[in-house]
């Protein structure tokens, strides 16, 4: 089936299976950030954003995304890397597999809202799953960040 | 020190930050041929008969293999990653007819693409001779039923196994008489733990891809921490000269030992082989549950002997370990399991360590962050807090009064002696951070709810003694920038940038000045790979003699180029300047110099092996609360001081730390493998249920540092020794709360319902 999204600004059209997944789709599209870490919907490594709302893309029909616009990290490079630095700054990358989820949806937040307190960052992100980190490198890394928006110092 | 002992950023932390595409999966060819495996449903089967003929006609099916493409009675060998000659029983073929455990591979399936390879494996047909499997640990041992019966099956070194009594391993070892002191001893407390095939559940599953190079080799690019062992095992189990073959590592996404098992590897590489066209397989996050590598599960017996003053006087430990249905790191975890937990209680007089370990019907086990370590020291921390119990003495002084002390001889730690040590000071630290003496042993909330505090030690080691092998590779470029060429894995945890570090500080450059170029077998120095906490201790100090030499080189040029003796010259770094003139010439203008009429190479490789394994230590607290109505345990914080020796880099070892706690939290509270049949229930995320930021309080991590000369600029390991101590802390703070020992993980509010139900019936 044809379908049609702008993909990280850009309207891109192709020919799908309707049965594909939207990772399997954004990734055949050159959005390599977009990972997958489990089958199951548990794991947040493969958020992208659907009409500037995050989903899981490893449970979306690629279809589903017809007509609609698709962020990934590729499209938001700018705002990755301002944010990463204070996550670089704290050694919480880790292994870096989870980064790019992890990245999509706290930029979610930041979006939806510019100053949460620290269970309103754990309950947002809980879903993002990293097994390397403990979450605190991250967590310290976030307060930073935010820290610095307000017009503080960067680590 | 300018550089070492820095917080400074992971070389590739943008990178991986920004998403950009270093791990296997983003690298592969398009062309690659998707390869998958179709698995036994039967703990315990020959195959009578497999027909592939029907699959290999779905159209675009480029091969299908069985046994039927293996020699059965050829050479077997295994997928653990260690050096040779690896102590794991030599007991896999690439395929067997006679499978071993559910999700044992049957056929290897490869395809145009992932529909048409799925399409394939239902329709290989398989005929099963199902037997009877060995499914109970406790009753394998010289079971009628032998998961390994055949002919071929070989054990190369001396490690107690027989085939024919389902051993993997066994061994013995000691220290004076152990039944005469505790016959001597006010209190003997004899207890058992369990403690259960955990998985490391690394974000990247396993995943390999392959292609033929220039020169017809096999190049492998898989996500491993041991590329050097790769080569020999795919080697091996191809049956082809290792000279044919490459293995290089991308960026890892996670390990935690996992990937130090060749768990993927051998699949793919014998598609590629076999048919000449580049292949791939990525393992589902099922397989990576159900089919892998997860951590033995042990049955760990600890029988303490003391006094009524608290004196710890002897230590009896037998591990009965369960490998399941491969000997992959059968032999060496169990022997973690005492010799890293033993020592701890360094006063005692005596000590005895027997195991065990068998073969069952169940996955094979492998490596895992702690490596046996983790059980053993869960077992005799619990039982050292159920005898502060008992002796109504508090845990800490108990401790404070029985540990093992720097400079102390350790019959139980291979003979070496504690050459640096700060474990009181961090359990002083700690015993500050969590607030013990307020805190010990609970606060009841009157809510229903009750705050309690626990505590654990650990240690672990910086490398095996005698047998870890570090190599690293430093030379001088263009403009006198430097390259280091290294054999070990970063597999996030940074050794790219810890190395560069310790370069950089005897170099006296800028850390940016380094670049870091890791791992291939074909163009790194030598490494046994990135296990046993080893990197830091020993390929840093190769790295930190091989930066040692380049000096010299440098030197050598630089007083060629001043027209001056070497004797005379020195090097800041910069430049090199001749002491008697004052001349000097810049770092730059000697590497141009040595790309021209030079005959002085720039280029210094250095191999590093250590005869010692330096511990390092740690102490953790944690308080918690129990809702005693529901069961629920919540992580309020949990504090922790660890003696690493000297942090290389502060940021990334506090990272390791954090993380390895966590780990460490998830298998004392919701990380559970359960067997129906010989079946993993827990085969997602979904079921298996690893912390996430909800699940793990606050965190607080504290350096206390000793200085081990033996290490690079003092440094010992921390990648291992940090997920140790949760799993007594956690235990012991359930205790506190409500009374009861629980000596089995993980811990779940069902069982403290249940528990306690028991308990007031």
């Amino acid at each position: 089936m044809n379908i049609s999204m702008i993909l990280n600004g850009k309207k891109i059209q192709a020919d799908i299976d309707p049965d594909m997944l939207l990772i399997d789709f954004v990734r055949s599209q050159n959005c390599p950030s977009v990972k997958r870490g489990c089958e199951t919907a548990n794991c947040g490594l493969c958020t992208v954003f659907l009409d500037d709302r995050p989903v899981l893309s490893c449970s979306v029909l690629a279809a589903r995304a017809d007509g609609r616009k698709v962020t990934t990290l590729e499209g938001l490079q700018e705002e990755a890397y301002e944010f990463g630095q204070f996550i670089a700054d704290q050694g919480a990358e880790q292994c870096g597999f989870c980064n790019p989820g992890f990245v999509m949806n706290a930029i979610a937040l930041f979006r939806e809202n510019p100053d949460p307190g620290v269970e309103e960052i754990k309950e947002y992100l809980s879903g993002n799953l990293c097994r390397c980190s403990g979450y605190e490198g991250q967590l310290r890394g976030i307060l930073a960040f935010l820290e610095w928006k307000k017009g503080g110092k960067q680590s | 020190m300018k550089t070492v002992n820095q917080p400074l950023r992971k070389k590739d932390a943008m990178q991986l930050l920004t998403g950009q595409p270093v791990y296997v999966n983003d690298l592969a060819p398009d062309n690659c041929l998707i390869v998958k495996l179709l698995r036994s449903p039967h703990p315990n089967a020959i195959i009578e008969e497999i027909k592939t003929d029907t699959a290999k006609k779905v159209p675009g099916i480029e091969a299908v293999f069985t046994w039927e493409d293996v020699p059965q009675d050829g050479p077997r060998f295994t997928l653990a990653g260690q050096t040779y000659p690896e102590p794991s029983p030599q007991d896999r073929l690439v395929l067997d007819r006679h499978v071993r455990f559910i999700g044992d591979p049957v056929a290897i399936v490869a395809g145009r693409d992932e529909k048409c390879v799925n399409r394939a494996l239902r329709m290989i047909k398989v005929k099963y001779q199902v037997l009877e499997p060995v499914l109970d640990f406790r009753t394998a041992k010289d079971n009628p039923v032998l998961v390994h019966p055949e002919d071929n099956w070989e054990a190369l070194c001396p490690v107690g196994a027989d085939n024919k009594r389902n051993l993997c391993a066994h061994d013995e070892c000691g220290n004076g008489d152990v039944e005469a002191v505790l016959g001597d001893c006010d209190i003997v407390l004899d207890r058992t733990y369990h403690t259960k095939a955990v998985q490391q559940t690394m974000m990247e599953t396993f995943r390999t891809f392959c292609t033929i190079d220039t020169y017809g080799r096999l190049h492998v690019v898989s996500s491993t921490q041991i590329v050097f062992h790769c080569r020999r095992i795919i080697a091996k189990a191809l049956g082809i000269p290792k000279s044919k073959v490459r293995v290089e590592k991308t960026r890892v996404g996670g390990g935690f030992g996992a990937k130090q098992t060749a768990v993927i590897e051998i699949y793919p590489a014998f598609v590629t082989w076999k048919t000449k066209k580049p292949s791939k397989l990525i393992f589902s996050r099922k397989e990576t549950q159900t089919a892998s590598s997860p951590r033995h599960e042990m049955e760990v017996r600890v029988r303490l002997g003391a006094m009524n003053d608290g004196r710890i006087r002897a230590i009896d430990m037998y591990t009965l370990s369960n490998t399941g249905a491969y000997g992959e790191h059968g032999p060496t975890t169990v022997g973690l399991s005492g010799h890293k937990s033993i020592p701890l209680y360094g006063k005692a007089e005596a000590f005895r360590f027997i195991s065990d370990v068998v073969y069952t019907n169940e996955m094979s086990a492998g490596a895992y962050r702690g490596y046996g370590a983790t059980q053993g020291l869960y077992a005799v921390e619990t039982t050292v807090n159920e005898l502060a119990d008992i002796l109504h003495m508090n845990p800490v002084a108990l401790r404070e009064q029985n540990i093992v002390k720097e400079g102390d001889f350790m019959p139980a730690y291979y003979g070496e002696t504690n050459t640096s040590c700060a474990l009181d000071r961090c359990i002083a630290r700690v015993k500050e951070m969590i607030g013990w003496d307020e805190k010990y042993p609970c606060r009841d909330m009157g809510n229903g709810k009750v705050r309690a505090v626990g505590m654990g030690l650990a240690m672990q080691g910086s490398c095996i003694s005698g047998v870890d092998v570090g190599s690293a590779s430093l030379k001088m470029n263009d403009e006198g920038f430097y390259t280091l060429r290294i054999g070990a894995a970063d597999m996030g945890t940074g050794c790219d940038t810890i190395l560069a570090q310790i370069a950089a500080e005897v170099l006296e450059c800028d850390y940016d000045d380094i670049t870091v170029f890791g791992a291939d077998t074909d163009a790194s120095p030598y490494d046994s790979g990135s296990y046993a906490s080893s990197t830091t201790f020993v390929t840093g100090k190769a790295t930190e003699r091989a930066a040692l030499r380049l000096r010299e080189q440098i030197c050598a040029l630089g007083a060629q180029l001043l027209s001056c003796e070497e004797d005379q010259v020195v090097f800041d770094g910069e430049y090199v300047i001749c002491e008697a003139t004052g001349k000097k010439v810049s770092r730059m203008d000697i590497a141009t110099a040595s790309m021209c009429g030079n005959e002085i190479a720039l280029e210094a490789v250095e191999t590093h092996s250590s005869p010692t394994s330096p511990p390092p230590f740690m102490a953790g607290a944690v308080e918690l609360e129990v809702d005693l109505e529901t069961g629920g345990v919540e992580v309020i914080q949990y504090a922790a001081a660890v003696d690493c020796g000297t942090p290389i880099n502060p940021n990334l070892g506090r990272i390791q730390a954090e993380g390895g706690i966590v780990q460490g939290i998830g298998m004392v509270l919701s990380e559970d493998i359960t067997y129906k049949g010989g079946k993993v229930l827990e085969n997602s995320l979904m079921q298996y249920k690893i912390p996430t930021r909800l699940d793990m309080g606050r965190i607080h991590v504290e350096f206390e540092s000793s200085y081990e000369h033996q290490g690079p600029f003092g440094a010992k390991s921390i990648g291992e020794v940090v997920i140790n101590t949760p799993l007594p802390a956690i235990t012991a703070a359930i205790h506190n709360a409500t009374g009861i020992w629980f000596r089995e993980l993980p811990i779940t509010p069902e069982q403290i319902v249940m528990r306690r139900m028991e308990q007031n019936a």
